[in-house]
């Protein structure tokens, strides 16, 4: 598959009263047209700023201040204000995770998904109005005809979170963020809406980056997983070889202190402590402080991000030719 | 073993502009000493407001809470909160049900100052074997709760809740606002309390994995009313009620030896409103094996098999 998006060592600081933030700190990976990957960690594990970094969506204390972002050929986080501007909702869109605070609330639903279409002038009022109700058919809104002149408050947390949807894919982007999406529903809900995006990448074959704290879904519904930990990635791999063989201790951990509804009595196997302080990282490896197996050399020296088999990247002293020693 | 606590025919409406919102619907059941019952539901199925209930801190319209053998609500004032003692309660948000301006110390002795036990000295013992009971060190004690991380005021709220040697503990939703790693330590330590102090449980929660996880018994609630209630190993293996099915059926499972799920059976709509539900059963908007005879007549929550019941008219 040809490559959609390359991301090279990118640093997103934020300034605060004790010191520099270091959120996202050195990153690199990259997506294919039509593959599905999960990004995967812990609150303040950097999984959102590394994405609202490609779309400049960075608030005023915080900076981009290292890498570059390739995405079809044009380097994302060089793009002028305007140029920026015609990339997001058209080629990049985001479906955030509660519904509600991203509708606007005096705004008929119809009104929101043509907008993008109408801005991007991607297509005639008429035809934006025309496309509006098919998408509200496609995200499976009952009665589609006329609620898409509803308001937002006259629909549940899951039918808002269809609205997103459909707004999201209203200029049929190439890329889908959807942070977190399925967190605010309840169960039941949220395997439908789970089912949706699937549906909706068979579809359109969009690439989408699925950020969430769950790893079980990620390991499900991904192709491609990325573990990070305290702004930098600790493993990348397709997801069938993550199954097999999660080599970093903190994926292993995060499986293991995950429990499955089939989770036997007494497995549980949480990591201790808790993440670290992004103003002062631990020294060497950040995940030293929690990590059983740690040694000196983790303590003394920042592990190299490496490709241990093909496609497959770790970074932890410990991996060597593929395996896990401890 | 015998049984801790009984609640028979609870009921709490709340008016709701001229009608009724049913949000605990002629709710029974039991806890043995020592065991845990774990309370599944989606948002809005009451199960929070049932808790609450059973610690009369919403008050019932009407039903039995037999506690230890003695019916509270035919209690008031200060036989009511001796009784008290015994029963406490975990919340979700930790840094809510901490009181900002008392430090962790203050805050887990605050239950002992209450009624009066020991002298300052011994509660100051008691409470630095508290901070390590719950894997806090004692020189924490001096802190305040906004110094701490969230798990680490979920401790303290658990600290404060076993102050009392309390034989009962209403947990509502205690691990859902935490982070997946901090959620396993949370986890692990109640399991480990259960053990050690033989507490019994009223586990709240809307994670499946998490109830059976820690619980003995498992009641699944929709709109007000248990729809099923059964051992844990019977009701996750052999669940009966079609939206325990549905639930059960809509958690993605972690994929080992390559097995993955990318569709996942899913309920039709989402949960009605609770206010004037129509005459039947309460599931029959979701259903789909929904018979005539659902929509007219509400299924009896009867005994199927031995500890296991269900109200549902296809069983």
């Amino acid at each position: 598959m040809a490559e959609l998006l390359r991301v090279n060592n990118l640093k997103t600081y934020f300034d605060r009263y004790d010191g520099v933030v270091k959120a996202v700190d050195g990153i690199s990976y990259k997506l294919d047209y039509g593959e599905t990957l999960a990004i995967v960690g812990e609150s303040g594990s950097g999984k959102t700023v590394s994405v609202l970094s490609l779309l400049r969506l960075i608030k005023r204390n915080g900076r981009v201040v290292d890498g570059e972002a390739i995405f079809e050929g044009k380097d994302l986080l060089k793009l002028s204000k305007e140029e920026i501007r015609q990339i997001r909702g058209k080629d990049i869109s985001i479906v955030f995770q509660d519904p509600m605070t991203s509708l606007n609330p005096i705004m008929r639903v119809g009104m929101q998904i043509m907008e993008p279409i109408l801005w991007h002038r991607v297509m005639s009022d008429k035809e934006a109005r025309d496309r509006a109700v098919e998408l509200l058919r496609l995200v499976g809104i009952p009665e589609y005809k006329t609620r898409v002149w509803d308001y937002p408050f006259q629909f549940s947390g899951g039918m808002r979170q269809r609205v997103m949807i459909a707004i999201a894919l209203a200029c049929n982007p190439k890329l889908v963020i959807a942070d977190e999406p399925t967190t605010a529903l309840d169960v039941t809900v949220r395997a439908q809406i789970l089912n949706l995006l699937s549906d909706m990448k068979e579809e359109f074959k969009t690439s989408v980056i699925l950020i969430t704290h769950d790893i079980t879904l990620a390991m499900n519904f991904a192709d491609t997983i990325m573990v990070m930990y305290a702004g930098k990635i600790a493993e990348y791999s397709p997801v069938e070889r993550f199954i097999r063989n999660p080599l970093h201790p903190y994926s292993q951990g995060l499986i293991s202190s995950t429990l499955d509804i089939k989770a036997k009595e007494g497995s549980l196997r949480p990591i201790p402590g808790n993440p670290p302080s992004l103003v002062s990282p631990p020294s060497g490896c950040r995940f030293h402080p929690r990590c059983v197996y740690a040694q000196d050399i983790c303590r003394e020296q920042e592990p190299e991000y490496k490709e241990v088999e093909d496609g497959h990247y770790v970074a932890c002293h410990l991996v060597k030719g593929g395996k896990f020693n401890a | 073993m015998p049984e801790l606590l009984v609640v028979k025919n609870l009921k709490k409406y709340f008016p709701v502009r001229k009608k009724l919102l049913k949000a605990v619907d002629n709710v029974s059941f039991s806890i043995e000493q020592g065991e845990t019952l774990g309370l599944v539901g989606e948002s809005g199925s009451g199960k929070s407001t049932l808790g609450r209930c059973v610690l009369r801190l919403i008050e019932p319209d009407s039903g039995e809470i037999i506690f230890d053998g003695v019916d509270l609500r035919k209690l008031k004032g200060e036989e009511l909160r001796q009784r008290r003692r015994f029963m406490q309660i975990i919340f979700q948000d930790p840094l809510a049900s901490l009181n900002p301006m008392m430090t962790i110390g203050q805050n887990i002795e605050d239950p002992l100052v209450i009624h009066n036990i020991g002298t300052k000295e011994e509660r100051r013992r008691a409470v630095e074997e508290l901070l390590e009971i719950v894997g806090l060190g004692r020189d924490l004690i001096d802190a305040f709760p906004h110094e701490f991380s969230g798990g680490q005021q979920q401790r303290v709220g658990i600290a404060r809740a076993l102050a009392l040697n309390p034989k009962f503990i209403v947990a509502d939703e205690p691990v859902s606002s935490l982070d997946v790693s901090i959620q396993a330590q949370i986890v692990s330590l109640l399991y480990e309390l259960k053990i050690r102090f033989k507490i019994s449980y009223l586990f709240i929660s809307h994670d499946l994995a998490v109830v059976r996880y820690l619980s003995d018994k498992v009641a699944v609630m929709y709109l007000g009313a248990i729809v099923e209630y059964a051992p844990k190993e019977e009701l996750y293996e052999n669940p009966l009620h079609p939206y325990t099915r549905a639930l059960l059926a809509s958690v993605p499972k972690m994929p080992k030896d390559g097995e993955r799920q990318k569709r996942f059976l899913a309920l039709k709509g989402e949960v009605p409103s609770p206010i004037d539900l129509p005459p039947g059963c309460r599931f029959q908007s979701r259903c789909e094996y929904v018979m005539d005879v659902c929509r007219k007549q509400e299924p009896a929550f009867r005994e199927v098999s031995p500890g296991h019941f269900v109200a549902c008219h296809l069983v």
